[in-house]
């Protein structure tokens, strides 16, 4: 696969199509893996990577990307063509200024997992037959593929790429999977279980903000969290559950925008499940206004900022939240 | 510095009984920035204003904070006091301590912290209040009646009357509405028909009244003024310029088995039929489920024999626009649907019927020619039951907790009516209370019973059966004889309580105007304004906004009309300033706030900014037309990135009053 894409990126570039191509090189690590853009042929044949690691979703940075001059090359996976779909219709990403080639999806791995083995000293990740080779420091240990998938892999909403220029590789289905399981179990506990559960989650939070930052929807020119005039930027929390709002301030922005991409958990240092207060979200609006998918076109309406006459009445929504 | 004077109203002792308003101001002279705090016992009256007039000139106010009733009684009355004193009108802020407090409030030490703390809220707001300058903005001289019953007919007579331009819209083939279906009218018992169906053809001749008949309003955009309206004509499948109502095809038509619904379904028409002989316009509609041609492609019949080439199958809806400047809600009633009253065997047999239904039996142009017939046998009743208040003033969820009103005057129309015509049908009627109050209503009520004999039974109708000799079983009380009765009756007929039509609750949303829990319009106040809507531009006629009869519903519709035309009248209204507008530096451009405006008022361009590093970016931003913005603030909450806000009302403002309020 990483072949074929190296290949017909050059193709593109050689031929004046694109002028830059955005993909992902490696890090300090084996299995560290970074979004990174290409101009050159030289650069992609010692750089370009596509491993079973390169799981970050490169839609975003084509709002920067495509506000520069020329046209650039973007390899979307089926659950990134789904943020690129979204940003185009906010109105973020010129399409005419990228060429994307959709590309088989994960399942990715989670090195977390791994290292939960009590595996360090990683050198390298191989996948043989499912079972990942792996070599470290101190000798090669081995297990099995599928239990270090990446949480947001395993509950995967849709192998479809929602957009693409060409395909390399086959184009899958959407799926009929189980990502609302656990908002369920959530929402099925006493409001003080839940309460305690998001404390114990929320308190773990150092602020780094690497949720806000790689998250396709929060590409605001100035996010209310930066800008002086919003009353709460570099705010001293009063209390430590006001420190917690900051997440929950963040879902509220993004609900119904967010299409579950996934990003915000699988970098989030402290392992905060985070997607699970979008996929509330997502799940009341599946049920409250009907079935949508955020970025699964670019010409819907979404259901929070459209207002149809069969809509539920606010009570109907504020009687689902009384215990 | 600011300079904020408070002034806490007494209202009489509607706040100074719950709320102690000396305490309240001497709390608020306290807050920052605030330099006079003062109590008096009513502050919108002459001398009241004078006191924050002479307040503002002596202390030289930068803001002034209200303590009184709702905005929407007084807000008004003291930004103009302001303006009159130098000040801008909206540094003015109204702290809501009578509906929001003394109202609901008992304990005076409770309702007095709350006074202080709305209080303390509106100063905190009034510290970021910036002056704001209204604009004009120009009326169109068209005015649009939703609704073409009697209601809707009076209103737009009286508007075209005074010169303006005026579209009815009526969903049903014919304009006419309830009033065209009823049979006589009390008390004077003249005949409906003669008294509407002039009417009717005034409207339809009238050079400033357009009737787009079986047509309904599909989107409506814009503000008093200057709404935009989208009415959906719907392919009546016959040129209504062309046809002139000589009903041969209705004769010709084949397909003579669809139930009349003019007629309530008692009998049949065509499948292509004109509703009614005074019908306007008198235009033939082919009703598509029906019509053989339509669903078959074989017929064809009206077609041929029709002479001047008006029917066309081909027809599709078509969709007019139009600018209007003020619009009237005329959407009627109808009487309630008796599927879940079983108890009165409704569905079961077809000798009980609704009161209305009886209006056609014995209607002249009705199913029968006007003779009173049971509907089973087409026999002569000589015993007929009425019950009253079924579903009116009920309190279970099958009906409606509310009085339907105009019952008790029709069923002793009918009943008197009845023993004109048939001296020999004994005619019982089943009641709870007996109400009459209207001019000369208790006199026919009692000329009822006391001259044509009536018997008015003070009790509910428990059960009623059909028996299989044809007569049926009325079981009932008699409350002030207590005793059961048993009564065996040709036909029964039930007072079904009235409800608004459904086609109000989606219009409403359209409108943007309120109704109660019964879909029933609410009114901007329900005894200073009662025929308009809390929505500016829109009014209110007939029994849209509550249960009315004949009578008060043409009141209604000519005050509704007085008021629209006070506003076409007018060349131009003043524009709220408190309008909406975005941070270009913070907009993403990401067009959430256009599809959540109702007004239309959001655009996007492409702008030149300057970065830091002296280069140029073109980005999207949003623009905000201050002159079609109605300040309802729906983008501000949309907008991802808080570049939206809204004068007066801006997002700084309304935290500053939390924060005020949770400290």
């Amino acid at each position: 696969m990483q072949e074929a894409m190296i290949k017909r990126a050059k193709e593109l570039l050689a031929d004046g199509s694109v002028d830059r191509v955005i993909g992902w090189k490696r890090g300090e690590f084996a299995y560290d893996m970074t979004p990174a853009v290409f101009t050159s042929a030289e650069e992609l044949d010692s750089e370009f990577i596509f491993d079973d690691f390169t799981s970050a979703n490169v839609s975003k940075y084509l709002v920067k990307e495509t506000a520069k001059e020329g046209k650039i090359l973007a390899f979307l996976k089926p659950c990134d063509t789904y943020s690129f779909n979204q940003l185009i219709k906010e109105h973020r990403i010129d399409r005419d200024k990228v060429y994307v080639i959709g590309i088989p999806g994960g399942p990715k791995l989670d090195i977390e997992k791994i290292k939960a083995k009590g595996i360090t000293g990683i050198l390298s990740v191989k996948n043989e037959d499912y079972t990942l080779k792996i070599e470290t420091l101190y000798g090669e240990e081995t297990m099995p593929f599928s239990e270090a998938i990446l949480d947001k892999c395993a509950s995967c909403k849709s192998k479809k790429h929602v957009v693409y220029d060409e395909l390399i590789g086959e184009d899958g289905d959407v799926l009929d999977s189980n990502r609302f399981d656990m908002v369920e179990k959530l929402e099925n506990m006493t409001a003080q279980e839940r309460f305690d559960f998001w404390r114990d989650q929320l308190s773990k939070c150092i602020r780094c903000n690497a949720c806000r930052n790689v998250c396709p929807a929060c590409t605001c020119e100035n996010c209310v969290f930066d800008n002086p005039k919003s009353g709460i930027d570099n705010k001293a929390p009063a209390d430590s559950f006001e420190e917690n709002m900051f997440h929950i301030i963040r879902a509220f922005h993004v609900a119904g925008r967010c299409t579950d991409c996934g990003e915000c958990s699988r970098v989030c240092p402290q392992h905060i499940p985070l997607h699970l207060l979008n996929r509330k979200f997502i799940k009341d609006i599946n049920e409250l206004y009907g079935e949508y998918q955020a970025g699964a076109d670019t010409t819907s309406r979404a259901p929070l900022n459209t207002y149809t006459k069969d809509d539920c009445e606010p009570s109907i929504v504020h009687e689902r939240g009384v215990e | 510095m600011q300079r904020i004077g408070v002034f806490v109203c007494h209202c009489g002792t509607n706040i100074a009984a719950t709320v102690d308003v000396k305490a309240v101001a001497e709390a608020l002279g306290h807050e920052p920035g605030v330099v006079i705090s003062q109590d008096y016992q009513y502050m919108c009256s002459e001398s009241g204003q004078e006191l924050v007039k002479n307040a503002i000139r002596e202390q030289k106010l930068t803001g002034v904070v209200i303590c009184s009733c709702s905005p929407r009684m007084h807000e008004n009355t003291f930004r103009k006091a302001a303006a009159s004193a130098g000040l801008n009108p909206y540094l003015v802020e109204i702290a809501n301590i009578r509906e929001q407090c003394s109202w609901i409030h008992k304990e005076v030490a409770n309702a007095t912290d709350k006074a202080i703390i709305l209080g303390k809220a509106a100063v905190a707001k009034v510290h970021l209040n910036t002056p704001l300058n209204s604009m004009e903005s120009p009326v169109v001289k068209r005015a649009l009646v939703i609704g073409g019953g009697i209601a809707g007919i009076q209103t737009a007579l009286d508007i075209a009357e005074a010169g303006f331009d005026v579209d009815i819209v009526e969903k049903q083939p014919t304009i006419g509405g309830k009033m065209a279906q009823i049979d006589k009218t009390f008390p004077t018992l003249d005949c409906a028909a003669c008294i509407l169906t002039p009417k009717m053809v005034e409207a339809s001749q009238n050079e400033r009244i357009t009737i787009h008949s079986f047509s309904e309003v599909e989107d409506v955009k814009g503000f008093v003024g200057n709404f935009t309206v989208k009415i959906r004509k719907k392919a009546r499948f016959v040129d209504e310029t062309k046809c002139t109502g000589c009903g041969l095809c209705t004769e010709k038509c084949p397909m003579k088995k669809v139930p009349n619904e003019f007629n309530l379904g008692l009998d049949n028409r065509s499948a292509i039929y004109i509703p009614f002989a005074q019908a306007v316009p008198k235009v033939a509609t082919i009703d598509p489920n029906y019509c053989m041609m339509m669903k078959t492609g074989k017929c064809g019949v009206c077609s041929k024999v029709c002479s001047v080439g008006a029917i066309d199958y081909k027809q599709q809806d078509t969709i007019i626009e139009q600018q209007y400047g003020a619009i009237v809600v005329a959407t009627g009633f109808n009487p309630i649907n008796l599927d879940k009253y079983d108890e009165f065997a409704y569905n079961q047999c077809p000798d009980v019927v609704t009161s209305l239904e009886l209006e056609r039996l014995m209607n002249a142009a009705g199913p029968n020619g006007g003779t009173l017939l049971r509907p089973s046998d087409k026999s002569h009743p000589h015993t007929i039951v009425f019950v009253q208040c079924v579903g009116s003033r009920c309190d279970d969820e099958k009906g409606k907790p509310y009085c339907s009103k105009i019952c008790c005057m029709y069923t002793a129309k009918h009943a008197m009516l009845i023993r004109e015509k048939y001296p020999d049908t004994e005619v019982y009627v089943f009641y709870i209370d007996v109400r009459t109050p209207g001019k000369n209503f208790d006199e026919f009520y009692r000329r009822a019973v006391e001259q044509y004999n009536v018997h008015y039974i003070k009790g509910m109708v428990g059960k009623v059966t059909p028996k299989s000799d044809g007569k049926i079983d009325v079981q009932a009380s008699d409350l002030l004889a207590n005793e059961q009765l048993h009564i065996d009756a040709d036909m029964v007929v039930l007072a079904a309580a009235i409800e608004p039509d459904k086609t109000a609750r989606p219009l409403a949303t359209m409108l943007t105007t309120q109704m109660d829990t019964n879909d029933f319009f609410t009114e901007a106040h329900p005894k200073l304004r009662p025929v308009e809507s809390a929505t500016a531009g829109i009014f209110l006629s007939g029994a849209c906004q509550g249960p009315k009869d004949i009578p008060e519903t043409v009141a209604q519709g000519s005050a509704a009309a007085a008021k629209a035309i006070g506003l076409l009248c007018k060349n131009s209204i003043t524009c709220n300033p408190c309008v909406a507008h975005s941070d270009e530096l913070m907009c993403n451009g990401c067009s959430s706030c256009e599809k959540v405006c109702p007004y239309g008022a959001i655009t996007y361009i492409d702008k030149e900014f300057r970065m830091p590093d002296r280069t140029t970016k073109v980005r999207r931003v949003a623009s905000v037309n201050p002159a079609v913005c109605q300040g309802c603030g729906a983008c501000t909450v949309a907008c991802p990135s808080g570049a939206m806000d809204l004068n007066g009302f801006s997002n700084s403002q309304i935290m500053a009053e939390v924060d005020a309020i949770c400290k």
